[in-house]
């Protein structure tokens, strides 16, 4: 058995192809070139940079196994950077990890680890997969601060069958024990935090340069339309953001509403900011339906707190949630994944809030 | 192992390798020195450059300057022709390798005028077009590659030195002759260039050591700044054991260039009709008249490059395809943008070259095991 491992040059991808060889694979390492600047080459901040490819390089050499840069700059491009820029243009929040995973990670590599004869796609999340008589389930990572199941709700049963994760069966802490163990050079390298094409500056600094018209000035009104303030570019702001808003007001005030069109920020109370409920699309299950209950934990950003909600389809993958309790607005552009427990059902893109 | 990328680098010979053996040993001195250890170092390398100025009928052994590649040696020679006289430009065709286009863009980023020759169908650059570029600029430093590292293609190199004499009689002309040397006569007489560069490993000899032919007279600006070896023309200590070891190769490979053609001609010729027969949907992309016998450079319709050069290797068949870039990811091939190639068509091409170990049963075995890996993606 051929297993296709997927390194970022970081100790949890460095890791799990090592366990791979452990458990008697034959693996291959491969690390995706996304994205490159201008001028040809790759970022020289964040993750994706040379450095991390030459440590997947040197981690793949020091296991013994075939590595290779794979071009996947054009699938990244069409499917991630520019619905990127064009989620922030209509004042979304956008996710570019959750369409990297949905359309590049686990689509096109998928389908070049079986054109390599690969049986299997192995990345470093922290999830896990399992199998029983009625398919495959997918759960959140052992290690609760780590789980990043979020960004892999739209997996489904074909691909489950195709991927495994043994980074989500261990700790963060086990991750390090045993790349040490290993003597493997990424051991002690730090957790990427930005996105990994945005380089030096940050998304706003990526935003400016690849996306211009994101950076547009534009008001701060309240939620009686009274304009309050002005900012530099709407894509500064997402909904509930408290801080950043250069507005001195006596109450605590969040970004409750942007406006793309008239480049408005709207702002208001915490009061303001509560909804009933929101409308998520490109909804998927996991199992490949719904759970029957329709009763569902929601988690509308990758680091918020699980609220109940009740779904029900309105539409060709497009469902309505409804919180139980009224709920801080999430913001369009997020996911909206749905858990039982640790166990990841399924999930959709919030496409917009509802109230009652 | 099967080892079809002999353009990228091709094994040491056994001659380069014993002739090196004693400058990596005993005899370690530095030539540039007045004591007996450096007379024997010195001697080696005088004796090398006699030997290459011969190689290369140069008329003087002066006219040979060593330097560490052959990148380095056309940065001497563009950069170098082209900062010894202000104001001159440059022309380029537009398939050289990146060590003469970076050149040319470094003088364009100094202020100077850079002209860049298109090439035609099969790569053939036209002399009357370099001509005329030059005649417009009037003393430029010419640049046009012996022979193309990726497609193969044998440029008219002796045409387009004599058409731009006339044009412009003060132009410098250079030809990368790197890729081309290992096959080709690319001697001052065949090319008639004031400037020629070679590299050792691309012939059987070490890396990191190549010469630079340069005309009697023609006046080069260093790019190396330091001690003034080289006549001043190139700092830093000689790589003593380099110098020799590729003056050995040089020797083998050109002494030999007809076996050469007649063993790996046929090894290629087989490998080629037999991947372009049994497979079919393959396209060849330079017809052979015009192109090194060495090399073959195939597109195979609708498979994708990268998948194919990871799956060749896979099966342990080294091949190559446009550049790699610093991260190991496939470069779009500015060459194959030069001959009217769609991005999709050149994304789904894959170069083989042979070298001085191969034959025609090496190239017949080649084949099979390409063809089969070929089949598991159709």
């Amino acid at each position: 058995m051929r297993a296709l491992v997927a390194m970022s040059g970081g100790v949890d991808s460095s890791v799990a192809a090592a366990l791979m060889l452990d458990a008697g694979y034959d693996v291959v390492g491969v690390t995706l070139k996304q994205w490159e600047d201008p001028d040809g080459t790759l970022p020289s901040a964040g993750c994706c940079t040379v450095a991390d490819a030459e440590d997947a390089r040197r981690v793949s050499a020091q296991l013994g196994i075939p590595y290779y840069v794979l071009d996947h700059v054009e699938d990244f491009r069409r499917n991630v950077v520019e619905p990127f820029g064009a989620a922030y243009l209509a004042g979304r929040t956008p996710n570019p990890c959750i369409e990297c995973n949905r359309t590049v990670r686990f689509s096109a590599l998928l389908q070049r680890s079986e054109e390599l004869d690969c049986d299997l796609l192995v990345t470093g999340h922290h999830a896990r997969v399992t199998r029983d008589e009625r398919g495959y389930h997918l759960w959140k990572g052992v290690d609760a601060g780590k789980d990043q199941s979020y960004v892999l709700h739209m997996l489904g049963q074909d691909q489950l069958a195709r991927i495994r994760l043994p980074i989500g069966e261990v700790t963060k802490a086990t991750v390090r024990d045993i790349a040490g163990s290993l003597g493997l050079r990424t051991a002690t390298k730090p957790d990427s935090q930005d996105l990994c094409f945005v380089g030096e500056g940050g998304y706003r600094a990526f935003l400016r340069r690849e996306f211009p018209q994101t950076a547009a000035a534009g008001d701060i009104v309240d939620s009686d339309g009274t304009v309050v303030g002005r900012h530099g570019g709407t894509a500064a702001f997402t909904i509930g953001q408290r801080r950043g808003l250069g507005v001195a007001a006596g109450e605590r005030r969040f970004v409750i509403e942007i406006r793309p069109a008239r480049r408005e920020v709207v702002i208001g109370t915490r009061d303001d900011l509560l909804v009933d409920g929101c409308i998520v699309t490109d909804v998927s299950f996991v199992a490949g339906a719904p759970p029957p209950t329709r009763t569902v934990e929601v988690k509308v950003r990758y680091r918020s707190r699980p609220t109940s909600a009740r779904i029900a389809e309105r539409g060709a993958g497009r469902w309505e949630v409804r919180f139980f309790d009224p709920h801080p607005a999430p913001a369009p552009g997020q996911a909206a994944v749905f858990y039982d427990g640790d166990e990841v059902l399924g999930g959709g893109i919030i496409d917009g809030i509802v109230r009652r | 192992m099967r080892y079809l990328d002999h353009a990228a680098t091709t094994p040491m010979r056994p001659a380069a390798r014993e002739a090196m053996a004693p400058y990596l040993g005993t005899v370690f001195g530095n030539p540039s020195g007045i004591h007996a250890v450096s007379r024997r170092a010195k001697n080696a390398v005088e004796e090398a450059r006699e030997r290459a100025a011969a190689l290369l009928g140069a008329a003087k052994p002066l006219e040979i300057v060593f330097t560490g590649g052959g990148t380095e040696a056309d940065n001497l020679a563009v950069v170098g022709a082209g900062i010894a006289r202000s104001g001159r430009g440059v022309v380029i065709s537009a398939i050289e390798h990146a060590a003469v286009a970076e050149s040319a863009r470094f003088l364009g980023r100094l202020g100077r005028d850079v002209r860049v020759v298109g090439v035609d169908a099969v790569g053939r650059v036209a002399p009357d077009a370099v001509a005329e570029a030059a005649g417009e600029l009037g003393d430029p430093i010419v640049s046009v590659m012996t022979a193309n590292n990726e497609i193969g293609t044998i440029e008219p190199v002796a045409e387009i030195v004599a058409a731009v004499r006339e044009a412009a009689p003060e132009a410098i002309v250079h030809s990368d002759a790197v890729q081309a040397a290992v096959s080709e006569d690319v001697s001052v007489r065949a090319l008639g260039a004031d400037l020629i560069s070679v590299a050792a490993h691309k012939l059987g000899g070490p890396k990191g050591v190549g010469l630079l032919y340069v005309r009697d007279g023609v006046e080069l600006e260093p790019v190396l700044h330091g001690g003034g070896q080289e006549l001043g023309r190139r700092s830093g200590t000689h790589d003593v054991a380099g110098i020799v070891g590729m003056v050995a190769a040089m020797e083998e490979a050109m002494s030999d260039r007809d076996g050469f053609r007649r063993r790996v001609g046929a090894a290629r010729d087989i490998f080629e009709r037999t991947v372009v027969d049994r497979l079919g949907e393959v396209v060849v992309t330079v017809p052979a008249e015009v192109r090194l016998v060495q090399h073959c450079h195939l597109r195979f319709v609708g498979i994708d490059a990268e998948t194919l050069l990871v799956k060749l290797d896979m099966a342990g068949i080294a091949a190559a395809a446009g550049s790699a870039c610093q991260s190991g990811a496939i470069e779009t091939s500015h060459v194959l943008r030069a001959i009217g190639m769609e991005a999709t068509a050149a994304g789904e091409c894959v170069r083989f070259t042979f070298g001085w170990p191969d034959d025609e049963a090496a190239g017949r075995s080649a084949a099979d095991a390409v063809v089969a890996v070929v089949e598991t993606l159709r």
